[in-house]
């Protein structure tokens, strides 16, 4: 029976903390992932993600909560961008590529020093959903409210810096202070995915349902509540198979969400690549 | 509308701006009354399209001093619409026309909050006022040159501004675009809207304009149309890129400034 299939993992307890916590990582990875798609800025999650590794080595040999220091590590390299581009001497890209490379090094320099560390390494690269504890889940949901409150409630403020920064001008909006803003809210949901897709996966949870939103869509609120739901359901079903086929959780959740990327690319109204085979002029 | 008695509103002071290592502005001092509408001719590099960025807060002014209604620049956060002679938006953005048009409506709302009705009603008679009411569902990335560029007026509409700031809104676009923009600032000039509008245009300038500023990186002269072009400060203001046309009988005189290049050779064989 379905039911029994759906059903069955509930049972376990880890199951539960681990739907729920791919769920909201799911969901927050995907609302923000709209603004990495619009702007461009795929590269910048991806070096935030690498960039809090040092932060957890850290922690890790203070023996204090990973999430905490990997919190201070995200929210310093995203700083530390800002800082360096601020000017417009160094491009933001420039700043990003030299902050990422040097705090992944120092992450792994830092790490090498730690005998016994392999297991817990590849948590942080590949995530360990099924490990969240109920403390770890009640950080990750508090997170998720302060940054999805933030989108909800700047929502006009980024859409004009995002879409048209002239106008932002002429409104005499504070634009460097909401891209700073911006940046401390995309480390914050890197620190929120560690434990859900790890390091190496987030960019993916970032981008992938934000872009298939975008090619489902015509408005931004559109785009983010859709890709909201996608980014749910990839976290639901890709914890699911990981569960069922024994393989591993953050891996089978980006998966799931590329699927329903390719799915939508191939077939989507407008913008899908059979339809614009059909009508080559529209 | 005697300059004299009207209380100025737009008030610049010595204002020197520097773009890219190059003086774009030198001393510049001019007052505009509420409500007029002042054509701003100059070749180009003149500062035109500077004098509006610094006016909107996109380019910092070196020396010199601004202010409008009696307040310094930047003390008002909405009082000034800019429609640029290109946006530079991204054209693939996921927002409709209308989205676009109620961001006029954000300096209004200010901050945290959201649309209400009496906005919605605004976009829509911006909307309408421009003739796209009917594109108010369709993505911005859609519609035509023309289109987009009625879509960022009716927001400038939307936006209720004390000055309109319009850079060479008749370059580049169709001649439905060009009509709906001329009846607009027929009825801006009743709102008492202020609106500064660059063109290289000395026609257009001469025939819809009661005020007109020649400027090239100074100000040249600023006052009426019939005080200011005359053959004297439009050379100084083009230099040699001007040829004149004596039209006999109504003594009438006709000046047409070539804005971008050298008149094509007749001999192009070598380029062939």
């Amino acid at each position: 029976m379905i039911i029994d299939w759906l059903i069955t993992p509930l049972s376990y307890g880890f199951m539960q903390r681990g739907l729920i916590a791919s769920m909201l990582v799911g969901i927050l990875c995907a609302v923000v992932g709209c603004y990495i798609v619009l702007r461009s800025m795929a590269f910048l999650g991806d070096a935030l993600a690498h960039g809090i590794l040092p932060g957890v080595a850290v922690a890790y040999l203070l023996q204090i909560n990973l999430t905490l220091g990997a919190l201070a590590a995200g929210v310093a390299v995203a700083l530390g961008i800002a800082f360096l581009s601020r000017q417009g001497t160094i491009k933001e890209d420039t700043a990003i590529g030299i902050l990422f490379a040097a705090s992944l090094s120092l992450g792994v320099l830092l790490i090498s020093t730690i005998r016994t560390y392999a297991v817990d390494l590849t948590h942080i690269l590949f995530g360990n959903v099924l490990g969240v504890s109920p403390a770890d889940l009640w950080l990750m949901g508090g997170l998720v409210c302060v940054v999805l409150t933030t989108i909800i409630l700047l929502y006009k403020e980024f859409l004009v810096i995002s879409f048209d920064p002239v106008h932002a001008a002429a409104l005499r909006l504070p634009a460097n202070l909401l891209r700073h803003l911006m940046l401390v809210l995309l480390a914050l949901t890197v620190v929120v995915s560690l434990q859900t897709v790890g390091v190496g996966l987030v960019a993916a949870m970032l981008v992938t349902p934000g872009a298939t939103a975008y090619l489902l869509t015509r408005r931004l609120s559109e785009m983010m509540i859709l890709a909201a739901a996608l980014g749910a359901f990839s976290g639901i079903v890709g914890l699911y198979l990981s569960f069922y086929f024994n393989v591993a959780s953050g891996a089978a959740v980006v998966l799931t969400a590329t699927a329903l990327f390719l799915l939508t690319f191939l077939l989507a109204p407008r913008k899908g690549l059979l339809w614009q085979r059909r009508r080559p002029h529209s | 509308m005697s300059l004299p008695d009207e209380p100025a509103r737009l008030e610049l002071y010595h204002v020197t701006v520097a773009y890219g290592g190059q003086l774009a502005l030198q001393d510049v001092t001019l007052q505009v009354p509420h409500g007029a509408q002042v054509a701003v001719v100059g070749p180009n590099g003149a500062g035109k399209s500077t004098l509006f960025k610094v006016l909107v807060g996109l380019l910092p002014v070196q020396a010199g001093q601004i202010f409008i209604h009696g307040r310094p620049l930047g003390a008002h956060h909405d009082c000034v619409a800019y429609v640029p002679q290109r946006e530079e938006v991204d054209w693939r953005f996921p927002v409709t026309v209308a989205d676009v048009v109620m961001m006029g409506r954000y300096g209004r709302l200010g901050w945290l909050k959201r649309p209400k009705a009496y906005d919605r009603a605004i976009v829509m008679r911006s909307l309408e006022q421009l003739g796209i009411a009917e594109l108010a569902d369709r993505p911005i990335g859609e519609l035509s040159g023309g289109q987009q560029r009625r879509t960022f007026l009716a927001r400038a509409l939307a936006q209720e501004p004390h000055i309109l700031l319009m850079d060479e809104p008749f370059t580049g676009v169709d001649a439905a675009t060009q009509e709906t923009t001329m009846r607009l600032l027929e009825q801006l000039r009743d709102k008492c809207v202020t609106v500064l509008l660059s063109t290289h245009d000395l026609n257009l300038a001469a025939t819809h304009f009661e005020q007109v500023i020649l400027l090239n990186k100074r100000l040249i002269r600023y006052g009426s149309a019939e005080q200011v072009l005359t053959p004297e400060t439009i050379t100084e203001t083009f230099g040699g890129q001007v040829f004149w046309l004596e039209i006999h009988g109504g003594g009438q005189r006709m000046a047409t400034a070539s804005h971008c290049c050298p008149p094509e050779p007749i001999d192009s064989t070598k380029r062939r």
